[in-house]
């Protein structure tokens, strides 16, 4: 199995963006910080099978957002996303 | 923006089975009455959380298939062999059982019949579910938008909601519906038999600007067809994915 078949939206990670944001986050639009590209999250690519949960550019498939979850702490890296729209 | 009506924490809440029925060999609609239920759009999610005796949690997400205008919700579940949630959920759960869930999730893969179309669905196996949603929300609330469904299964007996969509397909409200099957087609099969392709979205598609389409199934199939679509003149904007993961046909 390759990376590319484990590819899903940004509303897969929906549930656990609720638990972070308050505004409906899928509908938000992001902006790449490396290619400029602006996307809904829901719209953008994630990759659940990791320790994280990553959210890359559908563009230019850098990463936008990085969630860690532990317990009841989050952990989020969001370097990639230039400014994030809701 | 459609999504800022919804506000508010996400809750865990408890939902009864009240019915249950296969659909297909490996895929069954559990109805459910969920206390609590603040109601949803056509196209969106739950997440279930399932808790062992020892505490050990598995959680998964669910796509809707009861349209808004049911007070019930229904999810319709296919059964992965190595999954932690839907042998369960498929083969274990009994009427009067229950289970955590949590919803609805998800403002981006939705529709609603005010945002009109021609709309264009394209599934691969159980990628209808959503989709089914908003067959039966176009449905409950009497809209006429120009609707195509493109459903690609493996075989006949594993089309998901078989005698409903022919009842629909044929009710002469707008909406058509169209099957592959991609590992075997009875005699007389007079649908496709292939995956799909550009050919065959070249034949169902509307050759008209305002279109939408919504594309949910296997990962692989997903990015083929909304590809296809936006080669064909579709607005990346206007192609919806839900992508499954690895799983399906």
């Amino acid at each position: 199995m390759e990376d590319a078949d484990l590819r899903l939206d940004g509303n897969a990670a929906a549930g656990l963006l609720g638990e972070i944001f308050v505004r409906e986050v899928t509908v938000a639009v992001g902006t790449c910080d490396t290619c400029g590209a602006r996307a809904e999250l829901g719209a953008v690519h994630v990759y659940m099978h990791a320790p994280g949960i990553v959210l890359r550019c559908p563009s230019c498939e850098a990463v936008l957002m990085r969630i860690v979850q532990a317990e009841s702490r989050y952990w989020l890296d969001v370097r990639g996303i230039r400014s994030l729209e809701l | 923006m459609a999504g800022t009506a919804v506000l508010g924490r996400l809750t865990w809440l408890v939902g009864e089975v009240t019915d249950a029925a296969f659909e297909a060999p490996r895929v069954r609609s559990l109805v459910l009455d969920v206390p609590g239920w603040a109601g949803h759009r056509a196209g969106q999610h739950v997440d279930v959380r399932l808790t062992a005796e020892d505490g050990y949690q598995a959680q998964r997400s669910y796509s809707i298939a009861s349209p808004p205008e049911d007070e019930r919700v229904v999810l319709t579940v296919e059964r992965l062999d190595d999954g932690e949630v839907s042998p369960y959920l498929v083969d274990e759960v009994r009427v009067g059982d229950r289970f955590e869930l949590r919803g609805p999730i998800g403002g981006y893969f939705v529709w609603e019949a005010v945002l009109g179309g021609p709309l264009l669905l394209v599934a691969g196996g159980s990628g209808v579910v959503p989709l089914m949603a908003m067959i039966r929300h176009r449905r409950a609330v009497g809209n006429g938008t120009p609707t195509r469904l493109l459903y690609s299964s493996r075989t006949l007996e594993d089309v998901i909601y078989r005698e409903e969509l022919d009842r629909l397909g044929g009710a002469g409200d707008g909406l058509d519906v169209v099957h592959t099957l991609t590992r075997g087609q009875p005699p007389g099969w007079t649908g496709y038999g292939r995956r799909i392709d550009a050919e065959m979205l070249r034949e169902v598609t509307w050759d008209d600007d305002g279109a939408q389409a919504f594309v949910c199934g296997p990962t692989r199939l997903v990015e083929s067809v909304a590809g296809e679509l936006v080669a064909l003149g579709y607005d990346p904007g206007r192609v919806k994915t839900e992508r499954f993961g690895p799983t399906g046909t």
